[in-house]
């Protein structure tokens, strides 16, 4: 029987927006090229006015199914984000790219701003439970706040055995078992896990298509539901404070230096070796 | 009381009132009880209401914005004419204000799309950053013609964006074309230019031929498998191209054309040319102009040699040479004296295509002018904390702001047919090429020497940009159709 995969898609500032330094930000030029900046109370970056897309993890993700859509390996693909109105955007992205319909955990902005992977991985097993899923595959990490740790911690929730990075996917022994490759220090790792499992995609996975304009048009005919993680029953009460946010040091000018006797010396000196 | 039913316009509120006795509620009920969840999906913000009583006039009725309200009975319509009046309204021409878009346009090109169109933007928007603009210099450079990277375009459904979807277009509005054409610009102006060029010609044929030509040739545009060029201009009449002199001569079933047109865009390269030429007599003026396809191939078919451009490098320009060239009278599109309306229907919609580049090249160019000014140290200070720069920068904004509010304006007269369609085109046209040129030449002064240079992009827009003033109808051919409206017009 053909597969049912869960795919997450958040919603996150586009790779494509530059960092920019706080402390030249004051004429503030908010054009296609708007930057990321850290909020003024260091509580996190501003994402009014930013532009924002589809995590590229996830939309590795998305592509992994809807690849396995198109060899007749999976039935369905289902894709979820959990976050503000504004989440619908990457969902429409989603079903443009041949998600076959949406579900929309409608977490509002306040709330989303102390959102977990704890929670998103509940809200996923529940949902994953619900939709009667044999797959999900998630982006490894977000590119924002750059957990890695929704993946794994949606296969402990459902007791499901995981592969995460893979950098090569198949459906293997009918459609019980996945093979998947992983990139480990000093070379590839190969797994078999049985399925149901949750597979978390990495950059070299695939190389994600363009939504056609057709499909961007058909998009909107597929269905989009919107829920509420109390329908689920999941308690998203924040469990961490996030303390402070705040830019990377300014980087230092380097030096010349003329010998290799130099450049040791002033290795030493900075106390690295 | 309520006037008459307008489409295109922002539909703040809508109600259908149906009639529990009427025939005619009873067919439309069905339709909207399947389309309903759809159009309150597609418009959540948007009140869609369904009402349904004994004794009411069936109709739909709508509030607009600023509390304009009107209506459109429904007692002599049927299912079909239902549908369509209602598919019209939800059409993205106008401001049928979905999701959060607000219809104000903004200096993200982004904002005040609707879903759809912010999707369609997002998406050229990626394929410019990934597939254009880092190869936008070596096309350049190599006056290479990036065959492989129109094809992938055309593949997303750039080929044909405003053909009807029945023979391979994409379906959308002039509205997406702008927008689409504004977000490619900023990979690489020359090539979007080109894929509008090609757009124009495939609507041509999708406007004005029949079903046959239809059916042959848009599936070959539509995927680029062809490339098509417009035709216009010769050697000796530019600005004066009613007066051109291609002549196709009637011979039995052919036609044989002789003569020259210059400045084709694709020449070469392209599989059709849409060809204007006089069938009629010397001195026949506009009306014995006719609009033939030749195809790539044909005997008499001659290209001059690959001319040398100042920009516009990443496509090939050559004259056509027409010598007893033999066309078969089934390529004439539409009817013989039709031809000089046609091209200049094409060249309604190429102004707002070309003039939408140009906002491309302007917004890649202030894009980079933030980057530098803030890097750039002089004095001690980033060239951001010099108060001439930032005037200069703001001036640069608000000029760009208001040619993409002309241009968007523009597309969408053309997409509802306003009367005045030619005048705010020709508007737009000049107005946005000549202040996103300004922009461009601007933007390279702030860049002071390595603006010169061909490692910045700066030099490049202005290059590519500086012939939108020239070409589609020079600017100076564009202030005589606006005088002449306001002078001559009744």
């Amino acid at each position: 029987m053909p597969l049912r995969i869960l795919v997450g898609c958040k919603r996150a500032i586009d790779y494509a927006v530059k960092v920019r330094n706080h402390f030249i930000s004051e004429t503030k030029f908010n054009l296609n090229n708007a930057k990321i900046q850290v909020k003024s109370d260091f509580s996190g970056v501003v994402t009014e006015g930013v532009k924002h897309a589809l995590n590229p993890f996830d939309e590795i993700a998305m592509e992994e199914a809807v690849r396995l859509k198109e060899k007749k390996l999976a039935s369905e693909v289902i894709a979820v984000s959990c976050g503000p109105a504004q989440s619908q955007d990457v969902l429409r992205t989603a079903l443009a790219l041949g998600a076959d319909k949406a579900v929309h955990v409608e977490v509002p902005g306040k709330e989303y701003e102390t959102l977990q992977p704890i929670h998103v991985s509940k809200i996923l097993a529940k949902l994953a439970e619900q939709e009667k899923v044999d797959l999900i595959i998630l982006g490894k990490q977000a590119i924002d706040d750059d957990c890695n740790q929704t993946g794994q911690m949606t296969a402990a929730v459902l007791n499901w055995p995981q592969a995460t990075f893979a950098s090569k996917l198949q459906i293997t022994d009918g459609d019980k078992e996945a093979t998947c490759e992983r990139e480990i220090d000093g070379g590839l790792e190969t797994i078999k896990i049985k399925l149901p499992a949750v597979i978390t995609a990495d950059l070299r996975l695939n190389t994600p298509r363009y939504a056609t304009l057709p499909n961007i048009m058909k998009a909107k005919k597929k269905p989009l539901k919107k829920i509420s993680p109390k329908d689920l029953g999941v308690d998203i009460s924040p469990r961490q404070e996030i303390v402070r946010v705040a830019e990377p040091p300014k980087r230092q000018g380097g030096g010349k230096v003329s010998s290799s006797e130099e450049l040791t010396e002033r290795i030493k000196k900075l106390g690295v070796v | 009381m309520s006037k008459a039913f307008k489409f295109g316009q922002a539909v703040r509120e809508l109600r259908i009132h149906l009639c529990q006795s009427s025939p005619t509620s009873a067919g439309v009920r069905k339709f909207i009880e399947q389309s309903y969840v759809g159009l309150k999906q597609a418009n959540p913000n948007v009140p869609i209401l369904v009402r349904e009583a004994s004794n009411v006039q069936p109709k739909i009725w709508a509030r607009y914005e600023f509390g304009k309200e009107a209506h459109l009975p429904l007692a002599n319509m049927t299912e079909t004419q239902v549908k369509a009046a209602l598919e019209k309204l939800a059409k993205p021409a106008g401001f049928w204000c979905r999701g959060y878009s607000t219809g104000i346009f903004s200096l993200d090109s982004s904002v005040g799309l609707n879903d759809e169109q912010k999707e369609i933007h997002s998406m050229a928007t990626k394929f410019a950053r990934e597939q254009m603009k880092p190869y936008m210099a070596e096309w350049d450079k190599n006056e290479h013609f990036p065959v492989d990277v129109l094809r992938q375009a055309a593949e997303l459904g750039f080929g044909a964006i405003y053909c009807s979807p029945d023979f391979g277009g994409t379906g959308l509005t002039r509205l997406d074309a702008s927008v689409i054409f504004e977000a490619l610009s900023e990979g690489c102006v020359s090539t979007s230019a080109y894929i509008s060029i090609h757009n124009m010609c495939a609507w041509m044929i999708d406007e004005f031929g029949n079903e046959q030509q239809k059916k042959y040739w848009l599936p070959k545009l539509s995927t680029m498998e062809t490339f098509a060029s417009y035709c216009l201009t010769e050697p000796a009449n530019g600005s004066d191209a009613s007066s051109l002199k291609t002549s196709a001569r009637r011979q039995g079933d052919y036609y044989i054309l002789n003569g020259t047109k210059s400045f084709i865009s694709g020449g070469g390269h392209s599989g059709l040319y849409l060809v204007m030429c006089r069938t009629g007599d010397v001195d026949s003026g506009a009306k014995g102009i006719s609009c033939i396809m030749v195809e790539k191939g044909t005997p008499g078919l001659h290209f001059g040699k690959k001319e040398s451009k100042v920009g516009w490098n990443s496509q090939p320009t050559c004259q056509v040479i027409f010598d007893e060239c033999k066309v078969p009278v089934s390529n004439l599109i539409g009817n013989e004296g039709q031809g000089f309306s046609i091209a200049m229907k094409g060249l309604n919609g190429g102004r707002v295509n070309i003039a939408s580049c140009s906002l491309g090249a302007a917004q890649g160019s202030i894009n980079t002018c933030i980057d530098y000014m803030h890097t750039r140290k002089q004095f001690g200070n980033s060239l951001a904390q010099f108060q001439h720069l930032q005037f200069k920068l703001a001036d640069m904004a608000t000029d760009l702001m208001a040619s993409r509010l002309m241009v968007r304006n523009a597309a969408i007269s053309l997409e509802n047919k306003h009367t005045d369609l030619v005048t705010l085109c020709s508007m737009a046209k000049v107005f946005a090429t000549e202040k996103c040129f300004n922009i461009c030449n601007e933007a390279l002064q702030i860049h002071g020497g390595y603006g010169y240079l061909k490692d910045y992009p700066v030099q490049q827009y202005l290059r590519d940009s500086r012939v939108h003033m020239i070409l589609e109808g020079t600017n100076e051919i564009m202030r005589l159709i606006v005088s002449r409206h306001l002078l001559f017009s009744a």
